[in-house]
């Protein structure tokens, strides 16, 4: 027996139907926006904002030496950094809005920014 | 032998019942084995047995059939009244009741297919709306609604086509066991 056999009318109803509700939930994916923006922060002052359309580096001088920077359309992470942990380089690249790395020891942050944003403040 | 004040007497529908939701822990307990990559996105194997009973013996049946697998699943995979056996609870119980309605939508144009699809997406709709109220209250929990709808369309239709095979091969008299 043939599987398209055993669609009935309404069936291809409700699937469109269904494929409708998937298609209109999608948006709902980049809810937070897109990323726009990197924000850099060194000490808890704004160093830098770098668009997220052009390629940027940034050498962001903290207490224990420089942290480099690399800012790519859509994405930015933390290349090098003197802390002894890494943690903040390990992350990798960021591409969502309100993802942050934070390089603690140098009191270096890099977050992506979008057009609304996910909340007020951030302390540490 | 003393006999017991209470006297049970098991009936032919509770018989049914029994090997119905026996068959539906079994298609959960596969359901469970298989690799999900992310949680809550499962094929759903159990709801073939809850749209081939609700065919053939009616939303009370389907509605007993449902719970017990729910109750003896949860049992069995070790998730009973933990966060896991509500969200399968509600998923079920909004599934259920939008069974109820849908299974007077006409026969003629609308087959188990539609009926799979619409439990799906009442499935999902109750879990998602359980854990924004309750486990994750945060509307991040919504951004992944349009890969939980993608799944319940795929997985509801593909349950579906299973269920109307099923109800085609086997004669209506024989108990679809």
């Amino acid at each position: 027996m043939h599987w398209a056999a055993l669609l009935r009318p309404g069936d291809w109803l409700v699937m469109a139907g269904g494929a409708a509700l998937v298609w209109i939930s999608l948006p709902l994916l980049w809810q937070g926006g897109f990323a726009e923006r990197a924000i850099i922060r060194q000490n808890g002052q704004v160093f830098a904002e770098a668009d997220l359309r052009t390629r940027h580096d940034f050498d962001v001088p903290g207490p224990l030496g420089t942290t480099h920077i690399a800012i790519e359309p859509g994405r930015a992470r933390v290349v090098a950094d003197p802390g002894p942990r890494q943690y903040c380089v390990r992350q990798g690249w960021l591409a969502r809005p309100g993802e942050i790395a934070i390089c603690a020891p140098n009191r270096v942050s890099v977050q992506i920014a979008g057009r609304t944003k996910a909340y007020d403040s951030l302390s540490y | 032998m003393t006999v017991s004040v209470t006297e049970l007497t098991v009936t032919a529908e509770d018989r049914r019942v029994a090997w119905l939701a026996t068959a539906a822990v079994g298609l959960s307990l596969v359901d469970a084995a298989i690799p999900s990559p992310l949680p809550g996105v499962k094929p759903g194997l159990a709801n073939i047995v809850t749209l081939v009973v609700l065919t053939r013996y009616g939303w009370a049946t389907a509605v007993w059939v449902s719970g017990l697998r729910v109750l003896a699943g949860s049992l069995l995979l070790g998730y009973f009244l933990a966060p896991g056996f509500f969200l399968s609870l509600t998923g079920t119980t909004l599934s259920l009741a939008t069974l109820g309605l849908a299974r007077h939508l006409p026969a003629r144009w609308f087959g188990p297919v539609s009926l799979s699809i619409l439990a799906a997406f009442a499935h999902i709709g109750g879990q998602l709306l359980l854990a924004r109220a309750w486990l994750i209250p945060h509307n991040g929990v919504f951004m992944l609604t349009p890969v939980f709808a993608a799944a319940a369309l795929v997985f509801g239709t593909i349950n579906g086509l299973i269920a109307a095979k099923l109800l085609a091969e086997t004669p209506a008299a024989a108990p679809a066991k």
